[in-house]
């Protein structure tokens, strides 16, 4: 649970991160950052779950954007008119897909845990969120299909 | 024959009727001024292009000239009625400052040429980019004004021959979320309900749809059973306080951006009062339960505070529709350009599906239409999609269109979604789409955030093809503009928003060397030397009828199948609707009667999307789903706009149209008695948000978004607090001035719907200040959504000039 929590931090983060870079790709903008809420929504309720498992997880969601960050976003927009922004937006979607992946198989084993562990409440809260989490794959995995053959071939 | 001022008076004089009988006929026409019926050489059929109404018309020629319009009495869609814009639009045809010769760029300026020179440049660049780059540096941009014969012929060319996915229509920014709510609910776009169900309904419901303003005869229609003896229950979902609002027995107001929650406080009702067809649901409806868990979270306390609309109005409203017996509901722009907007649609199509209202006299959907043609962009590919609702991520269904088209599947390109038009203007930004050719329609003006789209249509890396009547804001940035011909001058069908399919004839010449768009796309394809896979020539019309052969052998089989219609069979009939084949060859009122629906997974046009992401659903998820091809409920959560309210821009702007323009008033400013109703730009603010802003009736007003800015006349309306609304029609090809700041979209935000791929052109973050002090009223009519609250303004009337025809003679 630690891990998840760590990894679904980071993803929170990623996305933004992500948002910010492609601000002159406005779905990509946009949609990061809805998504950003989600893994955002995973760490509260994981925080709110852990003192049951005596364990310490901060609610708070890391990766508020700093100054450096929002220079990058203006950096972005000028970057917007160039070419090479298509193969950063590849590159980052594909990092969101894999980060994703990568909190799906954690939620699955948490699952399969409760499971056999009967744990209801744990269940519940895997039910509630690994939903987000292959929507968040779906969605990096769908600009990826539609964006590569403009990039790569265009 | 009485007369009547139909400036003052858009709706004209009423015909009350009764459940279930025919609406009654009434001819509506006008003439040139001094002239009569008699005086007229001929008649030639047609309908309207200002509009998704389908009016159908007769033009009237004299001398080789258009001298006036009269409603086609016998027409399934108008019964001889005819709208404000119907009557006088045709005018601009005539205008002095047509364009009547190709044009193209010599420096800094355009140059009038000859075609040969002008097709000569536009194939030599698409020879040029398809070597260095392939068919992914071009784009094309068509229009919901072209004939269904020249999207066809269009989406052929692109699609087939030189092979690009960046195909898309202006319709993705009227009717995109209509053909989307379509498919997620019924995983097939096509209008279920038909015009008749206005004659049967007992309830109607009008879900940010305007319908006095944008189609005003389908309005007259509703006034006319509401000045019956047994008239059906209004309910009005709109911030402004529009016609149909005044109508209504309940008026919902909601703050802009929160469409969702309010759909969900409604069935929350519905759903909880026990208002549902559980026999129809368990027979043909796919994902109820989820629609039902997600709903209990949207009681009317919790919507009434998102909406900031009266718990008690939710209530009511939901029981007349929870307890109506013929429900019809229509949905339009209110929806569609607003945040959330597939989502939202998606709950109307979901209401009419718990309530097992569909494919009956009275219970329908119509998912509307803002574009004349908008159907046919959709059904013939013209908007990126596959002809005859053909599924791209079905290999089987590329398989078939290939086979129409005499090619191999590999050439179609189907290896994701069609790129929609934002996303071509990305590319054009980013600079791998290096030609764009825009026809009929103006995105220089129609677009959000300007400034932006006039950055990328300005550069100089981008080879811009520009076709159209007038050299519009677009045409100046143009590096080839081409003069089309338009409506009257050149034949061809057009399908309007409930399926009816009309032709519309050639009555006199186009000025000058102006060509129809269907010969300018035949002339392209014969110049770049498009082949099928035999060596044959892709392309194997000549003229609108035989156009209209092709596309009736491609439509075949599928939902929208025209197969046996005819231009002959549409001349002697006037308006037929599809789909219109060898077992229904009268045409079909509606679709799913019986609950029988396209989405069978082998059978469906799409497998749907992620509401919220966008994200395609795969094949093998959908038909897990649905395998039995039944109609799908999909729930939706209220998700807050991604531009709020803030202290610094604290109101919301919502940009819309009014009933005497269409679209950038390229025709309707050049029709004298539509300009003089709303000449200028105005600003529409509640009475406390003026109070608050120190602004009377008529003041300059700037209105500012983190965009931009706009100048605008102010009018005090009864619009909900805390909204501004801006009129998106005008644009700067009649104004003297350079500081682009009178056109609305000047401050709308780049943001659109994730599964439809609308522009948000209804959720903004904006701010009024008062410019300066003025004495006159606002140039903003007072017969519409725009009437003022301050009394002794002159209401809105016609010059002399103005004056129709309305003959009841007929009506029975």
């Amino acid at each position: 649970m630690r891990d998840l929590h760590g990894r679904e931090n980071d993803l929170a983060h990623h996305l933004l991160l992500v948002s910010e870079r492609h601000k002159a790709d406005h779905e990509v903008y946009h949609l990061a950052r809805d998504l950003a809420v989600w893994s955002q929504r995973h760490v509260r309720a994981l925080a709110e779950a852990a003192p049951s498992y005596g364990i310490d997880l901060s609610a708070e969601p890391e990766g508020k954007a700093t100054l450096a960050e929002r220079l990058r976003e203006r950096g972005s927009e000028l970057l917007g008119l160039r070419s090479d922004a298509g193969l950063l937006m590849l590159r980052d979607l594909r990092t969101v897909y894999t980060e994703a992946a990568g909190i799906s198989l954690d939620w699955e084993m948490v699952g399969q845990a409760a499971k056999a562990a009967q744990d209801d409440q744990l269940l519940q809260l895997v039910q509630q969120c690994h939903p987000d989490t292959l929507r968040q794959m779906r969605w990096a995995n769908a600009k990826l299909k539609e964006s590569s053959p403009q990039v790569l071939v265009g | 024959m009485p007369q009547r001022d139909r400036i003052a008076e858009p709706w004209g004089v009423r015909t009350p009727y009764e459940p279930g009988d025919a609406w009654p006929v009434r001819v509506d026409s006008y003439l040139r001024e001094g002239l009569s019926a008699g005086d007229v050489d001929r008649w030639v059929p047609a309908a309207s292009l200002l509009h998704s109404n389908g009016d159908a018309m007769d033009i009237a020629v004299k001398d080789g000239a258009m001298v006036g319009v009269r409603g086609r009495a016998h027409d399934r869609v108008n019964r001889g009625r005819l709208d404000p814009k119907d009557l006088f639009g045709w005018q601009a045809n005539a205008s002095t400052d047509r364009l009547t010769r190709p044009l193209v760029r010599e420096g800094d300026e355009l140059v009038e040429t000859d075609w040969d020179t002008a097709m000569s440049r536009i194939v030599a660049r698409t020879r040029a980019l398809l070597d260095e780059q392939g068919p992914s540096a071009i784009g094309f941009y068509t229009s919901g004004q072209l004939f269904l014969e020249e999207s066809y012929t269009v989406a052929v060319i692109a699609h087939g021959g030189i092979g690009t996915n960046h195909v898309d229509g202006n319709t993705r920014l009227c009717t995109a979320t209509a053909a989307e709510a379509l498919k997620e609910s019924f995983a097939c776009d096509g209008q279920p309900g038909s015009y008749e169900d206005v004659d049967h309904a007992d309830v109607i419901a009008l879900f940010g749809h305007n319908m006095a303003e944008t189609q005003p005869v389908l309005w007259s229609r509703v006034l006319d059973r509401l000045a019956g003896s047994r008239p059906p229950a209004i309910i009005c979902v709109d911030p402004r306080p529009t016609p149909v609002a005044r109508a209504a027995d309940v008026h919902l107001a909601p703050l802009p951006g929160t469409n969702v929650a309010l759909m969900n406080g409604l069935l929350h009702e519905i759903i909880a009062h026990g208002w549902i067809d559980r026999d129809y649901l368990d027979a043909h409806v796919v994902g109820f339960d989820e629609l039902e868990q997600r709903v209990k979270k949207y009681p009317p306390e919790r919507v009434a505070e998102i909406c900031r609309v009266p718990a008690e109005q939710i209530r009511r409203a939901a029981e007349i529709l929870g307890r109506a017996e013929r429900l019809l509901s229509t949905v339009l722009q209110g929806f569609y350009q607003s945040h959330q907007a597939t989502a939202a649609a998606v709950q109307v199509n979901n209401l009419h599906l718990i309530r097992g209202m569909l494919g009956r006299p009275g219970c329908g959907v119509l998912q509307m239409n803002g574009q004349p043609t908008a159907e046919n962009t959709r059904e013939c590919g013209a908007d990126g999609d596959l002809p005859g609702f053909r599924n791209w991520s079905n290999d089987a269904h590329v398989a078939d269109l290939a086979k129409v088209w005499n090619l191999e599947p590999e050439q179609i390109p189907h290896y994701a979604p069609p790129t929609h038009l934002m996303q071509m203007m990305r590319y054009a930004e980013e600079g791998s789409i290096r030609m764009l050719w825009v026809m009929g329609t103006n995105p220089a003006v129609s677009l959000p955030e300007l400034h932006r789209i006039r950055s990328i249509l300005s550069q100089e890396r981008l080879f811009l093809v520009v076709q159209d009547l007038f050299l519009t804001e677009t045409a100046r940035f143009a590096d080839v503009v081409l003069p089309a011909a338009t409506w009257g001058e050149k034949t061809g069908t057009q399908t309007n928003a409930d399926r009816t399919v009309h032709l519309s004839e050639k009555a006199v010449e186009p000025p000058g060397e102006a060509r129809s768009d269907l010969d300018i796309f035949l002339d392209f394809a014969a110049r770049l030397d498009l082949r099928d896979k035999d060596g044959g020539p892709l392309v194997t019309w000549k003229d609108p009828e035989s156009a209209f052969e092709a596309w009736k052998e491609c439509s075949r089989g599928r939902p929208c199948d025209y197969s046996a219609m005819t231009y002959g069979k549409l001349r002697e009939r006037g308006g037929i609707q599809w789909p219109c084949d060898a077992e229904h060859p009268d045409g079909t009122e509606r679709l799913y009667a019986g609950g029988r629906f396209y989405s069978d997974p082998d059978y469906c046009e799409t497998y749907g999307r992620d509401l919220v992401t966008g994200a395609p659903v795969e094949p093998t998820e959908y038909r897990a789903m649905n395998p039995g091809g039944r109609a799908v409920i999909k729930a939706a959560e209220h998700l807050p706009p991604h531009e709020l309210p803030s202290e610094e821009h604290p109101l919301v702007l919502i940009t819309g149209r009014t009933l005497y323009h269409f679209h950038t008033r390229t025709k309707t400013a050049r029709a004298p008695q539509l300009q003089q109703a709303a000449p200028d730009v105005w600003a529409e603010l509640s009475e406390p948000d003026a109070r608050l802003a120190g602004v009377t009736e008529g003041d300059l007003l700037e209105i500012a978004t983190p965009r931009g800015t706009v100048q605008a006349a102010a009018r005090i309306t009864g619009i909900r607090e805390g909204v501004v609304f801006l009129p998106f029609h005008y644009g700067y090809w009649d104004t003297d001035s350079r500081s682009n700041d009178r056109a609305g979209n000047e401050l709308t935000i780049t943001d659109w719907d994730p599964a439809s791929k609308q522009p948000i052109n209804k959720t903004a973050a904006a701010r009024v200040r008062l410019l300066e002090r003025r004495d006159a009223p606002a140039p903003a009519p007072t017969t519409t959504a725009s009437a003022p609250r301050t009394a002794s303004i002159p209401p809105t009337a016609g010059a002399p000039g103005a004056t129709a025809d309305e003959d009841l003679a007929g009506a029975m």
